[in-house]
C-alpha cells in the first residue's frame, strides 16, 4: 500500500506539464508528503473497506454451502436466509432498517470525506486562520428534526413488528413444545404427544394457506440459556423462574441449526441445537416411532442390566424401563438422535463408547461423570444403547 | 540512568540534585498532585490495555480455526471475562479519568482538584481493584482446582455467579475487585465536579467552559456518580447470596435472575457512555484546534452532551429485549435507545460543521480523531439497528454485537484515546511524539481495527453467538474468523509502535515548547510540563478560548459567543 501511495505521487508529478491547474495540485501533493499520504491512505482505506463489505454482503445475500450431515446439509443458520414467518418478518424490518443505515452512512461519510479532501490546509496557503464560524441555528434545528423525524419512523415501524411477533396467538392446530436448557444440553418435551427427547427438535412444515406453528415454551433447569435458532426465529433467553413463549413456522422441510445464544457456564459452545422440519406425513410417522417405549431387544439384556445396575438411571429415563431419571437427556430413542453431547460428536458407536467411557475427554466440563465400567460392560453398554432406536 | 519520573520533569529541584531513584518513586506514591495522579492513572491503565490486549489476542487466536484446541474451555471462559472486566473498569476507566484528572484543573485556570488527598485516595483504591482482580489468578480457587481467575463473564449474571454454579472464590475476586475500584470511581467523579462546580478561575462562566471539561467534569462524573452505587449495591447483594445466604438472585430459591439483569444494565449501559463521552471531548477539543474553526455550535454540544447523559439512564433495558420483558417495555426501550442517537447525531454533525470551511491540519491526532468520525458512525448506525427490537433478537448476543461495541470503545473511545495521547504527550512531557512513528501507529492500528471488526458484523449476521470457545467446522464461519484473527497482528504492532515512540520520545522527542499545536485552552498557556502548581497568577478569561483572544487581540472570541 505504502509503495502504491508512491507510485500514484510520481503519477501526479508526470501530469505537471499538462495544465495550471494541475500543476498546483500536483505540486502541493508531492511537496507536502506527510500530508499527502494521510489522504491517499484515507481514500485506499475506504476503497478496502467497501470491498470487504460488498463481498460480506453478497456471501450473505448468496448463503454460504455447507458440510453434509445426517439430515441432510448443515446450512448455514444466516439469519437473512430465514425459513419460518417470524424469521421472515424479522428480515424484512431488518432490510428497511439497513436501507436506512445505509442511506444515512453515504450521505454523513459522503459529507466527512468531502470536508477532510476540500478543507485540507494545502503547503504554501497563507498561514491566516480560515473565518470563523460559531454555528447556525437554522442549519443545528436542521440537522436535529431531521434525524428526529427518521427515528420516529423507525419506532414505528419497530412497534409495529414487535407488536406483530411477540402477539401472535396461536391458531388451533398450534404444536406446543416445551424447551428446557440445562447446562449444556437441551431437553425437548411434546405435552400433548408423551414425547421427550433431547438436542433435536422436531417439528412438522407449516403451510402458509392453512397455518400449523409451533409455540415453545422456554424453561430452565439451572442458568440462564437462549433459544436461538437464526433461520426460523429471533433468539429468547430461556430463564430460570421465568417462562419465555416464543413460536415458529418453517415453511420448508429440512434441518436448520441453532445453538444456546447466552453465556451459561463452561460448556456453552457446545450447547447446539437441531431443529428438523418435516413434512406433515413425515412428521406424524416421527411421533408414532417416538411415542412408542423402548425396543426390549433379548440380545442386548446383559447391556440393559449395566445400565440398570450402575447409576445410569438415577439421570437418565428409557421408558418401559426401570430408569426414569430426569437430570440427563430421556435415552428412550437415543439412536434416532445424530448427535451426542448436544452436538459435540456425531452419534456413532464408536463416539458413543467414548462418550460413555470418559464424557469429559469429548466435552470437557460435562456433569455426566465418568463411570469407570470395565471395557466389556462398556461393549454391553453400547450394545444396549445401539437397540434404542 | 533518567528514570521517567526525571524525564517528565517532576520536580525541577528533584531531578537537579540527584535525588535516588527510592525517593524519586516515594514522591510520586505520596503524591496528590492532580497531574501526577493523571499520569498514573493513565499508566496505570495503559499496563492493563496490555494485559487485555494480550488476553484479546489469545481469543483470536483460539477461534481461529473451527474445534481449535489451543485452550480449554476454562482457560477461554476466563480469558474473555477478564478482558472484558479489565477493559471496562482498569483501561477505559482509569485513562479516562486520568485525561480528566490531569486537564480539568488546567483547563479552567486552577491550580488542583478540589480535593486532592481524596484524588489520591481514588487512584489507589482503582489500583487496588485492578491488582485484586489479577491476584485471582494465582489465589483464587475456583472449580477447577486452584489458581483460576473469575469465569463468568464481565456481566455475571445470575444465577450464573451464584454459590451453586461458580463454587470457589474466583467469583468473589471479580465482585471485590470491581467493587474496590468503584468506590475509587465514586471518589473521583465526586471530587471532578467539586473542582469544576467551584473552582473555575475569574471570568470563567460555565457557558464558557471548554468541552472537554463539560463532557468530562459535569456529563461523566455526574453520571458516574448516578450508575456506580446501583452496581455497589447490586455487588453487595451479591455477596450477601454467597456468603450469607440470601436469595436476591439464587433462583433455586425463588430469588430472581433479571432483576441481576436490569441492576447490572441500569450502570452497564450508562457505562458505554461513560467511556464514549470521554472520546467526545477529546474530539472536541483536537478537531477544533486542527480545523483552525471555533467548534460549531458550542450550545448545542452542551446541550446535545447533557441529552445524551440523561437520556442514557433510560436506555438500559435494550441489552435485555431477549429476556422477554414483554411489548410495551420493549416498545419503550427501543424509543428511548433510538432517542438517544439524535444528540449523538447532532455532535458528529457539529464536528463536521467545525471541519467545514476550516484549513484542517492532518497531525497524528487528527488522523485518529477523523478514523474515530467514521468508525463512530458506523458504531452510531449499527446501534440504531440493534435498537430495533425484532433485529436485535436475531442480533443479540451474536457477534454483530461484538462488533458493534468494539467500534464504540475501540474504533471510537481508543482512537480518541490515542488522538488525546498525541494532543497533550507534549504538554505532560514537554517532548513531541515522533510524527512518523505516529502515522505507522495509525495506519497499523486502522486498518488491523477494521480487518478484526468490520469481518465480525459479518459472522455474527451468519449465527455466530458470542462466548462460544469453538466452533463446528460445518457453519460457515471459518474463513471470517481467519479473516478476524488476521488483523490481530496489525493492531497488536500498532500498539508496539506506540509504546516505542513514548519510550524515544521522552529521551529524545523534540521540544514542544508551551503550546505546540497552537491551540486556544488554558492548558497550552502553561510551561510544558506545568509547573506543580499551575499557574503562576491564577488566570482571567473572557471568552471560551482565552488563547485565541490573546492571539487575535483584535477578533476576540467574546464579540461573537
Amino acid at each position: 500500500m505504502w509503495s502504491g501511495v508512491n507510485g500514484s505521487t510520481g503519477l501526479e508529478e508526470g501530469k505537471v506539464s499538462q495544465a495550471t491547474r494541475s500543476v498546483e495540485k500536483a505540486r502541493w501533493r508531492f511537496v507536502d508528503r506527510p500530508l499527502c499520504h494521510g489522504f491517499r491512505a484515507v481514500v485506499c482505506a475506504i476503497r478496502v473497506a467497501a470491498i470487504v463489505g460488498l463481498s460480506g454482503l453478497a456471501s450473505i445475500a448468496l448463503g454460504a454451502p455447507g458440510a453434509l450431515g445426517d439430515d441432510g446439509p448443515v446450512q448455514t443458520p444466516n439469519m437473512f436466509a430465514p425459513v419460518s414467518t417470524p424469521a421472515f418478518a424479522i428480515r424484512d424490518i431488518s432490510y428497511f432498517v439497513l436501507g436506512i443505515c445505509a442511506v444515512i452512512f453515504v450521505v454523513v461519510a459522503a459529507l466527512l470525506t468531502y470536508s477532510i479532501i476540500r478543507f485540507r490546509r494545502r503547503r504554501g496557503e497563507d498561514t491566516r486562520e480560515p473565518p470563523q464560524v460559531y454555528g447556525s441555528n437554522q442549519i443545528e434545528l436542521a440537522w436535529t428534526v431531521v434525524p428526529v423525524l427518521i427515528v420516529f419512523v423507525l419506532f414505528l415501524a419497530t412497534a409495529r413488528y414487535i407488536f406483530g411477533i411477540e402477539g401472535h396467538e396461536p391458531p388451533p392446530q398450534t404444536l406446543q413444545v416445551t424447551v428446557v436448557g440445562h447446562q449444556w444440553w437441551w431437553e425437548i418435551r411434546y405435552p400433548d404427544l408423551g414425547i421427550v427427547t433431547a438436542n433435536e427438535l422436531h417439528v412438522p412444515v407449516s403451510n402458509p394457506a392453512n397455518p400449523s406453528p409451533t409455540f415453545l415454551t422456554l424453561e430452565s433447569a439451572d442458568v440462564i440459556h437462549s433459544f436461538w435458532v437464526p433461520q426460523l426465529a429471533g433468539k429468547l433467553d430461556v430463564i430460570p423462574n421465568k417462562t419465555n413463549r416464543t413460536w415458529i413456522e418453517p415453511h420448508t422441510p429440512g434441518l436448520y441449526v441453532g445453538q444456546c445464544a447466552e453465556f451459561c457456564g463452561v460448556q456453552h459452545a457446545w450447547m447446539l441445537l437441531r431443529v428438523i422440519v418435516h413434512p406433515k406425513d413425515a412428521f406424524d410417522a416421527w411421533v408414532v416411532e417416538q411415542q412408542a417405549p423402548a425396543v426390549d431387544d433379548r440380545v442386548a439384556r446383559t447391556g440393559r442390566d449395566v445400565f440398570g445396575s450402575v447409576a445410569c438411571i438415577n439421570c437418565h429415563t428409557v421408558r418401559g424401563t426401570t430408569a426414569n431419571g430426569i437430570f440427563g437427556p430421556d435415552l428412550t430413542h437415543l439412536m434416532s438422535r445424530s448427535t451426542l453431547g448436544a452436538g459435540v460428536a456425531a452419534n456413532t458407536p464408536e463416539n458413543l463408547r467414548n462418550w460413555i467411557e470418559n464424557p469429559a475427554g469429548l466435552k470437557s466440563g460435562a456433569l455426566m461423570p465418568a463411570m469407570q465400567l470395565s471395557s466389556r460392560e462398556l461393549d454391553q453398554l453400547v450394545a444396549y444403547l445401539l437397540t434404542l432406536r | 540512568m533518567h528514570g521517567i519520573a526525571d524525564t517528565l520533569g517532576y520536580p525541577e529541584e528533584a531531578t537537579s540534585t540527584q535525588v535516588p531513584l527510592l525517593a524519586r518513586l516515594h514522591e510520586w506514591v505520596i503524591t496528590v498532585d492532580h497531574k501526577r495522579l493523571g499520569i498514573m492513572y493513565i499508566c496505570m491503565g495503559l499496563v492493563f490495555l496490555l494485559v487485555a490486549g494480550l488476553e484479546a489476542s489469545l481469543i483470536r487466536l483460539q477461534l481461529v480455526v473451527p474445534e481449535n484446541t489451543l485452550l480449554s474451555p476454562q482457560v477461554f471462559n476466563r480469558l474473555f471475562t477478564m478482558h472484558g472486566t479489565t477493559m471496562v473498569f482498569f483501561v477505559g476507566i482509569p485513562i479516562l479519568f486520568g485525561f480528566a484528572n490531569y486537564l480539568v484543573p488546567l483547563m479552567i485556570g486552577a491550580r488542583d482538584l478540589a480535593f486532592p488527598r481524596l484524588n489520591a485516595f481514588g487512584f489507589w483504591l482503582t489500583l487496588f481493584g485492578g491488582l485484586l482482580l489479577y491476584l485471582s489468578y494465582v489465589a483464587g480457587d475456583g472449580l477447577y482446582g486452584a489458581g483460576s481467575a473469575p469465569d463468568v463473564g464481565w456481566f455475571a449474571y445470575a444465577p450464573l455467579a451464584g454459590r451453586a454454579f461458580s463454587p470457589g472464590n474466583s467469583t468473589d475476586y471479580w465482585n471485590l475487585a470491581i467493587l474496590a475500584s468503584g468506590f475509587g470511581t465514586i471518589a473521583t467523579s465526586v471530587n471532578l465536579i467539586a473542582t469544576t462546580l467551584s473552582l473555575r478561575c475569574p471570568g470563567m462562566t460555565l457557558s464558557r467552559m471548554p468541552l472537554f471539561v463539560w463532557m468530562m467534569g459535569v456529563v461523566v462524573s455526574g453520571m458516574t456518580l448516578v450508575i456506580l452505587p446501583p452496581l455497589s449495591a447490586a455487588q453487595i447483594m451479591l455477596l450477601f447470596d454467597r456468603f450469607l445466604g440470601s436469595h436476591f438472585f439464587d433462583t433455586q430459591a425463588g430469588g430472581s435472575a433479571v432483576l441481576w439483569q436490569h441492576f447490572f444494565w441500569f450502570f452497564g449501559h450508562p457505562e458505554v457512555y461513560v467511556l464514549a463521552i470521554p472520546a467526545f471531548a477529546f474530539a472536541s477539543e483536537i478537531i477544533p484546534v486542527f480545523s483552525r474553526k471555533v467548534i460549531f455550535g458550542y450550545p448545542m454540544m452542551v446541550a446535545a452532551t447533557v441529552g445524551i447523559g440523561v437520556v442514557s439512564m433510560g436506555v438500559w433495558a435494550h441489552h435485555m429485549f431477549a429476556v422477554g420483558m414483554g411489548r410495551t417495555p420493549n416498545a419503550f426501550f427501543a424509543a428511548s435507545t433510538m432517542l438517544i442517537g439524535v444528540p449523538t447525531g447532532v455532535k458528529i454533525f457539529n464536528w463536521l460543521g467545525t471541519m467545514y470551511g476550516g484549513r484542517i491540519r492532518f497531525g497524528t491526532p487528527m488522523l485518529f480523531c477523523t478514523a474515530f468520525l467514521f468508525q463512530f458512525l458506523c458504531a452510531g448506525l449499527t446501534g440504531i439497528m440493534l435498537a430495533v427490537v425484532p433485529f436485535d433478537w436475531q442480533l443479540t448476543d451474536s457477534y454483530f454485537v461484538v462488533a458493534h461495541f468494539h467500534f464504540v470503545l475501540v474504533g471510537a473511545t481508543i482512537f480518541n484515546i490515542f488522538a488525546a495521547m498525541y494532543y497533550w504527550f507534549p504538554k505532560a512531557t514537554g517532548r513531541m511524539l515522533n510524527e512518523t512513528l505516529g502515522r505507522w501507529h495509525f495506519w497499523l492500528l486502522v486498518i488491523g481495527f477494521n480487518l478484526t471488526f468490520v469481518t465480525l458484523h459479518f459472522v455474527g449476521i451468519l449465527g455466530m453467538p458470542r462466548r462460544i470457545y469453538t466452533y463446528p467446522a460445518d457453519r460457515g464461519w471459518e474463513l471470517w474468523n481467519l479473516v478476524a484473527t488476521l488483523g490481530v497482528p496489525l493492531q497488536g504492532a500498532a500498539i508496539l509502535l506506540f509504546l516505542i515512540n513514548v519510550i524515544l520520545s521522552l529521551r529524545r522527542g523534540k521540544p514542544a515548547g508551551n503550546d505546540p499545536w497552537d491551540a486556544w485552552t488554558l492548558e497550552w498557556s502553561t510551561p510544558s510540563p506545568p509547573p506543580a502548581y499551575n499557574f503562576d497568577t491564577i488566570p482571567e478569561v473572557k471568552s471560551r478560548r482565552p488563547l485565541w483572544d490573546l492571539k487575535h487581540p483584535s477578533d476576540p472570541d467574546g464579540l461573537h459567543e
